[in-house]
């Protein structure tokens, strides 16, 4: 393995996610940290929901941006690069395996997931102000959980990035990403789905539920959530079976 | 110590249309092969059929063909971009696709379209693709300087490469595939789109790259491109190879290289039997007036023309001498012109 090429790559992701920073950071957090504020202090504030939705919030917000962050950051370069121009050309002829491109997009896409997470988790934090009621109490459940969750939006971004073209973006959008959020779990609890026993069984192959319940688990455990031990395995097997798919879908469309 | 590039009997199905980098225009005149077996026929392009070629370290070898001939896939083959179906590729002592690491440390590539990093300026994409071939921060910056300079777009260099032109995305790309300082250099129809003056600049500069002992092998449509700089040519039509060898052996290759069209001041019996009987004549055809004298000589012959024609009682009212070239190595080789 060539790590001089590896970190050589992440660092051009970087200096190119440094260039883009402002607008990346508007794009993905702007809607969570709006509706943050009108769920979280103008709606409890004034009565209408109870104090306790925003510890139900806060880690479907953090899911929220750490999956749109990941996808969007892996995938949105790779269909462009794979278009016709073969942008990607230059960095496939870098010295180094294939795979360890995509493996390198999909560190790269972890990290600006994780940062994205942190601070919109401290930004909503702030805009929600007293009475969160979320605690650190399990540390390393916390890490495992933002490593799952970010290796899942990257790898998921890998997957889709390789499989959608140019003209399917906005499909993209409106078929995958909005049902996404609004079935994630993020502005509820999984629980909260028990009056609509269908939908609460469909909603569990979107990952963003795992997402949102394994944040759920470990920053406001007294809010109800799905087992975490359960989370812990159906992200990890998720996780591997994007990163396989993924690889997979990769290798496909760099070598013809 | 120079790198040589060896492929035996490379062959190259596409099971979908290729894109357009790879050759896209090949569609039109690549042929179908159909598979009696599926139920559902699949057109399948067969791209290269059975092409072996062999290129001296610092040697600068040619591959001339039409559009869709299979330049681009060959190359394509050479630098790990595109599976070969069946046969080897071979860089140095390095097989393309069982060690493609190794491969790709030795070559550097310029492909037919500009791809080009365009999230980054001039600057950055010649500093990070050196990097990724691991070479020191203060050598990049002094290496991606001198190619600025040498491809003349240091006034540019730094703005995103997204606004340049396309000439000078072109020229950025042959210095990106420069940057590492490759054995092997792969150049993939590299004058398309430059005007004269930079294609002379861009061929003084491939020539200049070669003296240092490094081996390059373009792909070109262009007769003059591949006369003026290959040592050796291979042509190629319809995925294979139909002739190989210098360009004046090659040219020389062609029964009656010289046409010799001359125009008599009035039609005489008898001066085509004449003509044709003159030494290093091939063939002689009359058309009024005039003839077509395909001879393996041009202007030596003209006096013994001339001397024909008086012998006859005409005199000769114009000539015109066409040398051997390899567009008309090209025709005689297809029976179509290497622009059609």
């Amino acid at each position: 393995m060539n790590w001089k090429t590896f970190t050589a790559l992440l660092r051009r992701d970087a200096h190119v996610a440094r260039r883009n920073f402002i607008p990346l950071v508007l794009q993905t957090m702007l809607q969570p940290l709006l509706f943050v504020f009108i769920f979280g202090q103008v709606m409890t504030r004034s009565g209408f929901m109870k104090p306790e939705y925003k510890a139900m919030l806060l880690p479907g917000i953090m899911a929220i941006s750490m999956l749109t962050t990941g996808i969007w950051a892996v995938s949105m370069p790779l269909i462009s690069e794979f278009q016709f121009t073969k942008e990607i050309e230059d960095r496939l002829l870098a010295p180094m395996k294939i795979e360890w491109l995509a493996i390198e997009k999909v560190f790269a896409g972890m990290i600006q997931s994780v940062v994205s997470g942190l601070i919109v988790l401290v930004a909503a934090w702030l805009v929600m102000g007293t009475n969160v009621g979320a605690s650190f109490g399990n540390p390393a459940l916390f890490v495992a959980m933002v490593f799952l969750v970010a290796l899942l939006s990257s790898a998921g971004g890998l997957a889709l990035g390789c499989s959608v073209g140019q003209t399917q973006i906005g499909l993209l959008f409106s078929l995958v990403l909005v049902p996404m959020i609004m079935f994630g779990c993020a502005y509820y609890p999984w629980s909260a789905l028990k009056s609509f026993p269908v939908l609460q069984i469909a909603v569990l192959i979107n990952p963003l539920v795992y997402a949102s319940e394994g944040l759920r688990g470990a920053l406001v455990p007294q809010i109800p959530h799905i087992d975490t031990w359960i989370v812990l395995a159906v992200l990890v097997v998720a996780d591997a079976a994007l990163i396989l798919f993924g690889l997979n879908r990769f290798n496909r469309k760099a070598v013809l | 110590m120079g790198v040589d590039i060896r492929t035996k009997e490379l062959r190259k199905i596409y099971n979908s249309p290729p894109p357009f980098a790879a050759g896209g225009a090949m569609i039109g005149a690549a042929r179908s092969v159909r598979d009696k077996k599926q139920k559902k026929q699949k057109a399948e392009i067969l791209a290269l059929d059975g092409v072996s070629l062999d290129v001296a370290e610092g040697e600068i070898f040619g591959l001339l063909g039409p559009n869709g001939a299979g330049k681009s896939t060959t190359v394509g083959i050479l630098t790990t971009r595109i599976k070969p179906t069946s046969g080897e590729a071979w860089i140095g002592p390095h097989d393309v696709w069982r060690d493609q690491v190794s491969a790709k440390m030795l070559i550097g590539v310029v492909q037919q379209r500009p791809n080009l990093d365009f999230t980054l300026t001039a600057r950055e994409i010649l500093i990070f693709h050196a990097a990724y071939f691991g070479i020191a921060s203060s050598e990049r910056v002094r290496r991606a300087n001198e190619l600025l300079d040498r491809f003349q777009l240091q006034d540019r260099a730094d703005e995103l490469a997204r606004g340049y032109s396309g000439g000078m995305m072109q020229r950025l790309s042959i210095a990106r595939a420069m940057m590492h300082d490759p054995q092997v250099l792969f150049l993939d129809e590299p004058s398309t789109g430059l005007d004269p003056q930079t294609r002379l600049l861009l061929w003084e500069i491939i020539r200049e790259y070669n003296r240092d002992g490094k081996t390059i092998l373009l792909t070109t449509h262009n007769m003059e491109e591949a006369d003026t700089l290959c040592r050796r040519i291979a042509i190629v039509d319809h995925g294979k190879v139909i002739a190989r060898g210098t360009p004046a052996e090659l040219k020389a290759s062609i029964p009656g290289g010289y046409l010799v069209h001359v125009r008599f001041s009035a039609a005489a019996d008898g001066l085509g039997a004449r003509l044709a009987e003159l030494p290093g004549v091939t063939e002689v055809k009359a058309k009024g007036d005039s003839m077509d004298i395909y001879a393996d000589r041009g202007g030596a012959l003209v006096g013994a023309i001339v001397a024909a024609g008086a012998a006859c009682g005409v005199d000769v009212a114009d000539v015109h001498i066409s040398e051997p070239s390899l567009e008309n190595l090209f025709l005689h080789h297809t029976g179509r012109s290497l622009r059609q």
